[in-house]
């Protein structure tokens, strides 16, 4: 099995979080991490989905997200060509000794702090899933107390956009 | 030109002329609290009729019967809570079978949604993995786009069951009415014309090929290609097998057709896929009671496939040549290409050998019974019902053994000739779906073959056509047990018969006839009628055919050890295929 990122766009109506999660649920596929926000085009919403399945169950799971009247296109994006992101707050134990060591991670991992109490420092980490992971070992021994994640978001590299050919199609945006 | 002001009304009013603009001339349903504005509404509808049935799974059943015999969409209407859960079954059924419903439910209030209000069902959330489409409508100036969408959706590409469910204040209060022109349906938009490289592509190999099957499924009959499947065939004498979708998709009668494959298939339609070298499936969808064992389905062959439903294709068994396309066009492509092959390439494929060898199994393994030594043969029931009502009649059955006599016993010969409940396989389809096809086909005859476990699941829909005066045909094949689990338990399980005995049958076998099938149909306003011996047989449905002014029923207690052959066991590869117990085909040399 390989992990793979899906770019969806939908129409951003009610309910299409439920039918899309809930396909991922009957067909029998594991959704690892899911982003949706909006995007450019106001009735569009871009979900970000990372699945981890071989290539024929993938071919499929695209087939029946495709059925979903609500789905509007549906593209795989390469990490090879795209640029994919996560955000992550790590809140971490400090001390007047270990602090010191603690900030110097954060600058090392380009990351920054957010919050500051007597006994602990927020950190706002973004990266790819290497990136992340690497920054999370070195801030393991100083002790981490609570972890919030984002799923992945991901875009193509280039000047080319996937909403280019759907905008057309959008209800009430079509010409004439 | 002036401008129209729009009309204003009510969302009840709406969503009945919504109904009406969509060509609506049947609802079947039940009223209830939520949705009881729209039944006032529907009171005044000249267009509409409205059938009161007695359960809402026999108002869902009906819509799918009349929708597959009239190729139109089909309503069914219920109000919110029970009432919609009750529409789940059929549902599920028309979504296994892809028939085009729209189910209209009514819901609580806005105000109350999410509140667990008094008959408060999720019922979009309930049926999001069975419907094609589902819609919660809260604000009343939706009802008319809605409506247009739900019927588009339904009745097109591969066309299914949609849920409208509306909120009781959407239908109570009021918004211009104004019935869409287009639709905006940016992410729907099925693909009906075939690939022309695709169809090329294809011909190309059946030209090469030297054992072709054309593998039918209910697609085609959903397409209204048949007559365009019967040009190919004939075109290119390759032999044709129909799933159980599928029969009356090409006509019994042809000399080409080696039957139904499958679990229960014909020999020649098993050994044909079995030994094919190119499946050409139209509207097939490769379901595990065709294959059986998949790894060994069809081992030798290339596969074309082509169906409207591109997440189909590949699914269960990869394809060489997949073609996303409605069947009627990508038949009728296919035909040019091969024509168009023949003509300029003086390409042709060459199958007399293979068509004749497959004949010859046809003619070696007909379908056939034994004659029990006492007792009524359930399948001579349903080949003299066959015999004496015909093709012309319109034939529907429940799900077990009867439905696999009556896939056998009664000869198809057009599309639409056949209903069952294919991919749910739902026990009570029989009797609501036989209503609603027979509402679809005033003063024809509609026989529902039915099992007696089966016909107690949803006999109460017997009120419904005495009252409204649609005047179906039962013929209940009375076991007295559930018989298809009950011939798995004598098969599989050494003959260990737990809870399969139903006690429908006479005192003679033990049985106590609770409920009593002829008193049963007198007390709804029937006709009931018993036979139990050949001798009363012809008789008993002659009788039956003459009473066209009321439902009949007809208690057909037949011998309960009858077995439903050919078949494959659950999970066998189709070379195991049985024609009797422990009873393989004989093959010779040359069938191999």
């Amino acid at each position: 099995m390989t992990s793979h990122t899906l770019s969806v766009l939908v129409e951003n109506t009610p309910g299409v979080l439920a039918r899309v999660s809930s396909l991922f649920m009957r067909r029998g596929f594991n959704i690892d991490s899911l982003a949706v926000g909006p995007t450019e085009i106001p009735e569009i919403s871009r979900m970000t989905i990372v699945v981890n399945v071989d290539q024929l169950p993938l071919e499929q799971v695209t087939k029946q997200l495709n059925k979903l009247v609500n789905v509007l296109k549906i593209v795989e994006l390469d990490s090879s060509s795209a640029v994919e992101r996560e955000l992550m707050l790590i809140k971490v134990k400090t001390d007047p000794q270990t602090r010191g060591q603690v900030l110097e991670t954060v600058n090392l991992f380009r990351a920054k702090v957010v919050d500051v109490a007597t006994d602990a420092v927020t950190i706002e980490a973004t990266g790819d899933a290497g990136k992340l992971t690497a920054m999370l070992n070195v801030l393991e021994p100083f002790g981490i107390r609570e972890i919030a994640q984002s799923g992945r978001v991901a875009i193509g590299r280039g000047s080319r956009s996937i909403t280019d050919r759907t905008l057309r199609t959008v209800p009430g945006a079509q010409a004439s | 030109m002036t401008e129209q002001i729009p009309e204003q009304l009510t969302g009840a009013q709406s969503l009945v002329r919504a109904l009406e603009h969509a060509g609506v001339d049947t609802i079947f349903g039940i009223p209830g609290g939520a949705i009881m504005p729209a039944y006032d509404a529907l009171f005044d509808s000249e267009q509409i009729r409205h059938i009161l049935v007695r359960h809402e799974q026999g108002a869902g059943h009906a819509a799918q019967g009349y929708a597959m015999v009239t190729g139109r969409v089909g309503v069914c209407m219920a109000t919110s809570g029970p009432g919609a859960t009750n529409l789940v079954t059929a549902i599920a059924d028309a979504f296994m079978d892809s028939v085009p419903i729209v189910a209209i439910t009514g819901q609580v209030a806005t105000h109350l949604i999410g509140t667990d209000g008094f008959q408060e069902a999720d019922i979009r959330g309930i049926t999001m993995p069975i419907t094609k489409h589902s819609y919660l409508v809260t604000d009343v100036a939706e009802i008319p786009k809605v409506i247009a969408e739900a019927f588009h959706i339904a009745g097109t590409g591969r066309p299914g069951p949609v849920l409208v469910d509306i909120a009781k204040d959407a239908l109570q209060s009021s918004a211009p009415f104004s019935w869409p022109t287009e639709l905006a349906l940016p992410g729907y938009r099925p693909t009906t014309r075939p690939h022309g490289k695709q169809v090329r592509e294809a011909a190309r190999l059946i030209a090469a090929a030297e054992r072709p099957v054309l593998y039918v499924g209910g697609g085609v009959i959903k397409a209204d290609a048949a007559a365009e499947l019967k040009m190919l065939a004939e075109l290119t004498q390759i032999p044709v097998v129909t799933t159980l979708m599928a029969r009356g998709a090409f006509p019994d009668s042809h000399a080409l057709h080696l039957g139904m494959p499958g679990m229960h298939g014909t020999v020649a339609a098993v050994a044909a896929l079995q030994r094919s070298d190119l499946l050409i499936s139209l509207g097939a969808r490769f379901d595990d009671r065709v294959t059986g064992h998949l790894a060994s389905f069809a081992p030798l062959a290339k596969v074309i496939h082509a169906d409207i439903d591109p997440a189909e294709i590949s699914k269960n068994r990869a394809a060489d040549v997949p073609i996303v396309g409605d069947c009627r066009e990508v038949i009728a492509e296919l035909i040019g290409t091969l024509r168009k092959q023949a003509d300029d390439d003086g390409v042709e494929g060459d199958y007399t050998a293979w068509t004749a060898q497959m004949l010859g199994i046809k003619a070696k393994f007909p379908v056939g019974y034994d004659r029990p030594e006492s007792g009524l043969a359930p399948q001579m029931v349903i080949e003299r019902i066959n015999a004496i009502a015909g093709p012309e009649a319109t034939y529907v059955a429940g799900v077990g053994q009867h439905q696999m006599w009556a896939a056998h016993y009664v000869d198809y010969e057009r599309p639409r000739q056949w209903l069952n409940s294919g991919g749910a396989g739902t026990m009570g389809y029989a009797v609501p779906a036989a209503m609603g096809a027979q509402v679809g086909l005033p003063g024809e005859v509609v026989w529902a073959i039915d099992g007696d476990g089966c016909f107690q699941m949803t006999n109460q829909e017997l009120a419904t056509c005495a009252i409204e005066g649609i005047p179906i045909k039962v013929a209940v094949i009375n076991n007295s047990s559930l018989g298809m689990v009950r011939q798995w338990q004598t098969l599989l399980y050494e003959g260990r018969y737990s809870n399969t005995d139903l006690n429908t049958g006479p005192e003679s076998i033990g049985a106590r006839r609770i409920p009593d099938f002829v008193k049963l149909a007198d007390a709804y306003g029937c006709i009931g009628l018993r036979c139990d011996s050949e001798a009363d047989l012809d008789a008993t449905i002659e009788k039956a055919m003459a009473i066209t002014d009321r439902p009949v029923v007809i208690d057909f207690v037949v011998e309960r050890d009858a077995m439903v052959w050919p078949m494959v066991h659950g999970g066998a590869s189709n070379d195991d295929i049985q024609i009797a117990r422990d009873l393989a085909p004989e093959w010779d040399d040359q069938d191999l």
